[in-house]
């Protein structure tokens, strides 16, 4: 699903972020991405989905060589996944239904289509009665899983999160957290970077622990690691 | 792409013109003014172009021969005009035919003084040239006055001169001050494209990150300029066909002073037409496609 051999980023300032990270990812598995501020959690993300290159190394997610990948292709890759952020990045002016229908219609699917898709990934979310609702009508949890459906609704291969609960209280964590374990239920790869140590531990899942841009630690059912 | 997608593109790029209301107007009213001057100097160019085509048109080279010449040694010069390159016509008139002209040019009360010269006659042998193309006239007049047994030729130099230099000068200013205002336009267009290009910053991040097509995103801020473009044309397009209009209905379709006929409305209007929307889209097209390239990286 998604691999890497030897990958190193240096960004344009000299700031080497990733030094030599080689990881295996297999189809179906839901993996947490450790490590304190700075160490390279996000630039590692961002590798799979083309939003920084490599300056070395090799990259390989669904099949598509991010080495070869040529810039106006990188939107086909794109549909083979779903980001979802700390901040939610919904769009104020448009209701939960049409911020979760853009992701279609700038795919350019027939309308039809996309008022039976976003309503049903609505519904499956827990928002079919919000549909209508701005995102500053909506709890922090409810924006988020907004951000959710958005990402879903192309049936995506993977999701990939950048601390999707940072914003979110421990009640509402949670709640999206069984989201995401029934997203992955349904055969879908998660790669998610978090800083929630209760929800490491408790919810036991493959841990990729960073630190420095490189990976200290890679264990099945892992343990967060950290004391904050 | 589907119909349906590049109404969608197009609806897009409406929304953003009225997004940035302010911005559009600025550069909408660029895009008229600049037109605007184009066009009515296009009006005036065209009727100037009809007025020295019809003036030129009507413009002959008299030529006088030498007086001791006969009407058989005129004909003989006639003959050798014709041969010339860049003559149309040459029309003979006799020292008779001539004198007849001249009788009735002036009337009866001199009959007396023109019956005495009819005896004698020393009026010279005439020819009236016309060039295949007015535009030659002068060199064609300048080929005569090197024959033999040429006294005198008429070919209103000064006046086609004066005519052309004018018109060529019209032409010149405007282009140069079309020019300016064409950049101008441009320059405000791709700066008004850059305002929504940041307006919409957000949307363009998602649409990236959901995987939208380059093209896909960048075609409604091409649009945007497009429409600009095409609303900055339509403006002075529809004011100077309807003020020609006018002008012409009360002219009664021919020009004050000079009574030469006006270049009928349907005439101007596609000519004008023809340049000012290819411009106009040309500003439009070039304005977003440059706002594109510049300020929207995908
Ligand atoms: N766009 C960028 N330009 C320069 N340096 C960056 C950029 N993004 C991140 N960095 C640096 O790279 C390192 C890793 O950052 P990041 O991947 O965001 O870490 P994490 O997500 O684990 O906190 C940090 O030192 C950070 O300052
Ligand atoms: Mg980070």
């Amino acid at each position: 699903m998604i691999e890497m051999h030897d990958v190193w980023k240096e960004y344009p300032n000299g700031t080497v972020a990733l030094s030599g990270i080689s990881v295996k990812v297999k189809k179906g598995e839901f993996i947490y991405v450790v490590g304190p501020s700075g160490a390279g959690k996000s630039t590692f993300i961002k590798l799979m989905y083309r939003e920084e290159r490599p300056t070395k190394g090799h990259i390989f997610v669904n099949g598509f060589n991010i080495e070869r990948l040529k810039d106006r292709k990188v939107p086909y890759l794109r549909r083979n996944i779903g980001v979802v952020f700390q901040d939610f990045k919904l769009l104020h002016k448009l209701t939960a239904y049409e911020n979760v229908a853009f992701a279609l219609e700038v795919l350019s699917v027939p309308q039809r289509q996309i008022r039976r898709r976003v309503r049903d990934v609505l519904e499956w979310v827990g928002l079919g009665d919000k549909a209508d609702m701005l995102p500053s009508q909506l709890s922090g949890g409810e924006q988020q899983r907004i951000a959710v459906a958005r990402a879903l609704v192309n049936n995506p291969a993977v999701i990939i999160a950048d601390e999707p609960t940072g914003n979110l209280d421990p009640d509402t964590s949670w709640g999206i957290m069984k989201l995401f374990q029934r997203i992955n239920d349904r055969g879908t790869t998660i790669v998610m970077a978090t800083h929630n140590k209760d929800i490491v531990n408790t919810m036991r899942k493959r841990v990729i622990a960073i630190e420095n841009g490189r990976i200290v630690r890679d264990e099945p059912r892992g343990t967060y690691g950290y004391d904050d | 792409m589907t119909i349906r997608v590049i109404g969608r593109h197009i609806r897009e790029g409406f929304k953003n013109l009225i997004r940035n209301g302010w911005m559009t107007f600025a550069s909408v009213s660029a895009v008229a003014i600049t037109l605007l001057i184009l066009g009515v100097s296009l009006v005036v160019a065209l009727n100037a172009q009809q007025l020295s085509r019809y003036v030129a048109g009507q413009l002959e080279i008299n030529v006088f021969l030498d007086p001791k010449l006969t009407d058989a040694q005129g004909q003989q010069v006639a003959q050798e005009v014709r041969r010339l390159p860049g003559v149309e016509s040459v029309q003979f008139i006799s020292k008779e035919k001539g004198l007849a002209q001249l009788q009735r040019d002036i009337g009866s009360d001199y009959n007396d003084v023109l019956g005495e010269l009819s005896a004698k006659n020393p009026l010279p042998v005439q020819l009236v040239v016309k060039a295949t193309d007015p535009r030659q006239t002068l060199a064609v007049g300048e080929e005569i006055r090197s024959l033999p047994g040429v006294h005198q030729v008429n070919d209103g130099k000064s006046f086609v001169d004066k005519l052309f230099a004018f018109l060529d000068a019209v032409r010149n200013i405007g282009l140069v001050f079309v020019a300016a205002l064409i950049v101008t336009a441009m320059f405000l267009i791709s700066n008004t494209i850059k305002i929504t290009i940041f307006a919409r910053r957000r949307e363009i991040e998602i649409m990236k990150l959901v995987g939208a097509t380059n093209w896909f995103i960048r075609w409604p801020f091409i649009w945007e300029g497009i429409l600009i473009g095409a609303i900055g044309t339509m403006i002075p397009y529809g004011i100077i066909v309807y003020a020609y209009q006018s002008l012409f209905d009360r002219a009664g379709g021919v020009f004050f002073a000079l009574a030469f006929p006006l270049m009928p409305t349907a005439e101007v209007a596609v000519r004008v037409g023809e340049v000012l929307f290819t411009v106009g889209l040309f500003i439009g097209i070039w304005g977003g496609v440059m706002s594109v390239r510049r300020f929207l990286r995908v």
